[in-house]
């Protein structure tokens, strides 16, 4: 389904500000230009607020024309409602069925973590930053410390490096398999929910095993890992992903083949490269137009230059392909995963840095330095030099970044995370455009957000 | 153009390159490896949609910074700065490079001209810098409050907003066992 | 078989169950709390944890979460409630009918949790009355079928209106312990077998 030009009524989005001014703004080649002009021709964003909705104006404030007969009506979707993705509000400007233009809003789960960071030590910030995106945890805490790291400048050692890369990997399993389940629901398929938690569970146990917790681990800390990987881990991880593989083909046949699903994500939702580009898309949404970008292979960072992965894109931008890339990265995330069972390297999980780093619990009743050691890491904190830096990964949602402001203290000046989803819920008005109401489920749930780090 | 090891305290500096560069007329520092330029506010828009063309096609990230607390820190030496500072993140996926922006807002006047119409997915951000922070974007959509009510009084992220922390008394909770 | 009357009602004993109307009504209203779904963040997931196949929510009579608070009995605010949240959350409990309960998820709906900030409402008993309070951040699956047990085991008992008026109108603010991740209690062995 190709987005509609103006067949409807004028509900484009004018600014006042043009790109005229500028000169020949809009004669440049298509995949570069400005977003602004391509979205420019289909006016999907509602720019009102709550008050002049329930004033029941249709058409912007700024244009003076009422819409020509049509008369549309702006409903409420949320922020409690039974789409099982956290509390966003949707409003839909919609004519009879028909979306035609949409304003989420956000903002019912701001948590001020980025002000509480501020008064957190950099040990402490792992806890606050790993709720931000509360399906794949680990991605959190991984940027967090990546960020620290490099201000303070501190090498790590490899296996600290892969026992990382291994839960990223198993947060980006149990994370799909999220998606996967929620989607399934979405879409009326009850009997998916209960599958994609299954081998969420599975995935969880052995998080459980590993961490400690099964959500919110707290594990990656800036210098390594908390702890090292327990015994018996390469058999437990390996059993776990040898059920994998043919649940997956069950998946796809009860999904993939079958017509339902196919006719209610093919064509739906979708979205253009540049339109994904410019609104700053990332990850999944972007790969769907077609666009190879992935982080772990365009700017790898952990180990993922030294492991074998495809980064999988899809062809026409709708949500289908966004299911299907979900789908396939479950079995790139074990690939990855098979390999670091195989080449786990030995040595340190944490780097042997004593500014950083605690020493061992047996030796604070031995040595008097060791428990002041630990005192004034656990209390004060370690202090980190001035500085600013921005760390991203690839989180399952598209580019999970860190911006971190430190002014020499054991508190982070600043601490900004650049969550995907924020980003990402740009495009959900484009998306939806032109679509129906029972579509708009379907499209949210293949955005994927997590109302946790888009409000933070 | 002045030189950026002018700039005063700061240990060791690996911060700072010794001799002058230049991005499309504006200072440049490394920190920490990353290239940092720094434009001023009339200059930014201009100079984003430059590179735009030249293949920073994405913005990933706009944010701000509340200097209050911390007002020294290193910058070139011909700027001046300001409390607060916008920080604006582009990427360039043929050369897979971060470029970083960082612009001085003052205090007294905490507007900036907007980066919609050069990335469109800069709305939201601007208007969370707006919402936590207080500073203006000119021509911006919709400039409102995104992430607090819409009737909340102060900027949460600035220096001089309180945590609003509510001291906590444990009692001591018996024991079930 | 036609149904012979001649002893009176005795020949029906074996078709009918006696019970106290209040008995009947509470095994109703245990046996079939419909929760309301109010998973705000991370607790949600492990609410629906609770509700897949491992834990499984509904050999309780639980797993369809309502999303009508007109159907709903049972509102389990899983998660962080934050300013913008809390009037929305007010607006559902009051949307749901009586008789309905109240479990507090976590420990951010609990008591703000480790955000004790001006973002955060601290503790959603400040919003709602609640009546069992599920420690855990987030809670596993077992604990919020603690808590759900004890829930029911209050409301069988009649002990949870009970509460209620100590609390003077309040939720009953039963407190339960975490149970995740912790072994079966194991048997000891005393001298010879």
């Amino acid at each position: 389904m190709t987005i509609a030009e103006d067949d409807h009524p004028a509900m484009s989005q004018t600014t006042d500000t043009d790109l005229t001014s500028e000169g020949a703004q809009e004669m440049e080649p298509r995949p570069i230009a400005g977003g602004v002009e391509v979205l420019r021709e289909v006016g999907s964003v509602l720019r009102m607020s709550e008050s002049e909705a329930e004033d029941g104006g249709p058409g912007t404030p700024d244009d003076g024309e009422e819409p020509d007969d049509a008369e549309t009506t702006i409903i409420n979707m949320g922020p409690q409602h039974p789409s099982t993705h956290g509390v966003l509000r949707l409003m839909l400007e919609l004519d009879g069925e028909t979306v035609l233009r949409t304003k989420p809003v956000i903002g019912y789960l701001h948590t001020g973590m980025e002000k509480t960071g501020e008064n957190l030590t950099y040990l402490q910030g792992g806890t606050n930053v790993t709720r931000m995106d509360y399906a794949s945890p680990i991605f959190n805490e991984l940027v967090f410390c990546l960020a620290a790291e490099k201000l303070i400048g501190v090498d790590l050692p490899p296996r600290a490096t892969w026992i990382r890369m291994l839960m990223a990997e198993l947060n980006r399993l149990t994370s799909h398999f999220l998606f996967l389940a929620t989607n399934g629901m979405d879409l009326g398929s009850s009997s998916m929910m209960i599958y994609g938690w299954r081998e969420r569970e599975e995935g969880l146990r052995i998080l459980e095993a590993i961490t400690g917790l099964r959500m919110n681990h707290n594990f990656i800390r800036v210098g390594g890992t908390a702890a090292d990987l327990p015994d018996g881990w390469r058999e437990r991880l390996a059993a776990y992903l040898q059920t994998i593989p043919e649940r997956l083909e069950e998946y796809e046949a009860l999904m993939t083949h079958q017509p339902i699903w196919r006719d209610r994500l093919q064509g739906v939702g979708t979205i253009t490269t540049e339109e994904a580009l410019a609104l700053g898309a990332t990850g999944p949404i972007l790969r769907s137009t077609g666009y190879a970008w992935d982080l772990r292979r365009d700017m790898a960072h952990l180990a993922y230059d030294e492991v074998d992965f495809d980064v999988i894109v899809g062809t026409y931008g709708d949500s289908f392909d966004r299911y299907a890339i979900r789908l396939n990265e479950i079995r790139e995330s074990m690939r990855i995963l098979w390999q670091c069972i195989e080449k786990m390297p030995d040595g340190d999980y944490r780097v042997q840095d004593k500014k950083v780093t605690p020493p061992p619990r047996g030796r604070i009743d031995e040595s008097m330095e060791a428990l002041i050691h630990h005192f004034k890491i656990f209390t004060e904190g370690f202090k980190v030099p001035e500085g600013e830096v921005y760390a991203a990964v690839e989180s399952p949602r598209g580019e999970l970044g860190c911006y971190m402001v430190s002014d020499g203290s054991a508190t982070p000046y600043r601490m900004h995370i650049r969550g995907p989803s924020f980003v990402n819920l740009q495009v959900l008005p484009h998306l939806m455009h032109g679509g129906l109401i029972a579509d708009a489920v379907a499209i949210i749930s293949s955005v994927d957000p997590i109302m946790g780090e888009v409000d933070r | 153009m002045a030189d950026p090891t002018d700039a005063p305290q700061e240990p060791a500096g690996p911060e700072d390159v010794p001799e002058a560069e230049l991005l499309h007329g504006v200072p440049v520092t490394y920190s920490r490896g990353q290239r940092v330029a720094h434009p001023s506010a009339s200059e930014l828009v201009d100079l984003v949609r430059t590179l735009h063309g030249e293949g920073w096609i994405q913005c990933l990230d706009l944010t701000a910074v509340d200097y209050l607390a911390n007002p020294h820190r290193t910058l070139p030496a011909s700027l001046d700065p300001q409390r607060f500072e916008v920080v604006v993140t582009l990427i360039s996926h043929r050369e897979r490079e971060r470029l970083r922006l960082r612009v001085q807002v003052p205090e007294d006047e905490p507007v900036l001209p907007t980066l919609f119409e050069v990335h469109p997915g800069t709305e939201a951000m601007e208007r969370e810098v707006f919402d936590m922070f207080g500073i203006s974007f000119e021509g911006h959509p919709d400039l409102t409050r995104i992430l607090m009510p819409e009737d909340w009084q102060g900027h949460p992220l600035r220096k001089d907003f309180a945590l609003g922390r509510i001291p906590v008394q444990f009692k001591g909770a018996p024991s079930s066992r | 078989m036609a149904l012979d009357f001649s002893n009176g009602l005795e020949t029906l004993d074996h078709n009918f169950v006696t019970a106290k109307v209040e008995d009947v009504v509470k095994w109703a209203r245990t046996r079939s709390m419909w929760p309301a779904t109010f998973g705000l963040a991370c607790c949600a997931i492990e609410m629906m944890g609770a509700g897949g196949s491992h834990y499984d929510l509904a050999r309780f009579g639980m797993e369809v979460f309502r999303a009508s608070p007109r159907q709903a009995d049972l509102m389990i605010v899983a998660g962080r409630v934050s300013q913008k949240m809390a009037p929305v959350l007010r607006q559902i409990y009051d949307q749901m009918m009586e008789p309905k309960w109240v479990i507090s998820m976590g420990v951010c709906a609990s008591s703000g949790g480790m955000f004790n900030n001006y973002a955060i409402v601290q503790g959603v008993d400040q919003v709602v009355p609640v009546d069992v309070y599920a420690p855990g951040c987030p809670p596993g699956p077992e604990t919020l079928i603690h808590a759900i047990g004890t829930l029911h085991q209050k409301i069988s008992d009649g002990d949870i209106f009970r509460r209620r008026e100590e609390n003077g109108g309040a939720g009953a603010g039963i407190h339960i312990t975490q149970l995740d991740g912790q072994q079966a209690p194991q048997t000891i062995q005393l001298g010879r077998a």
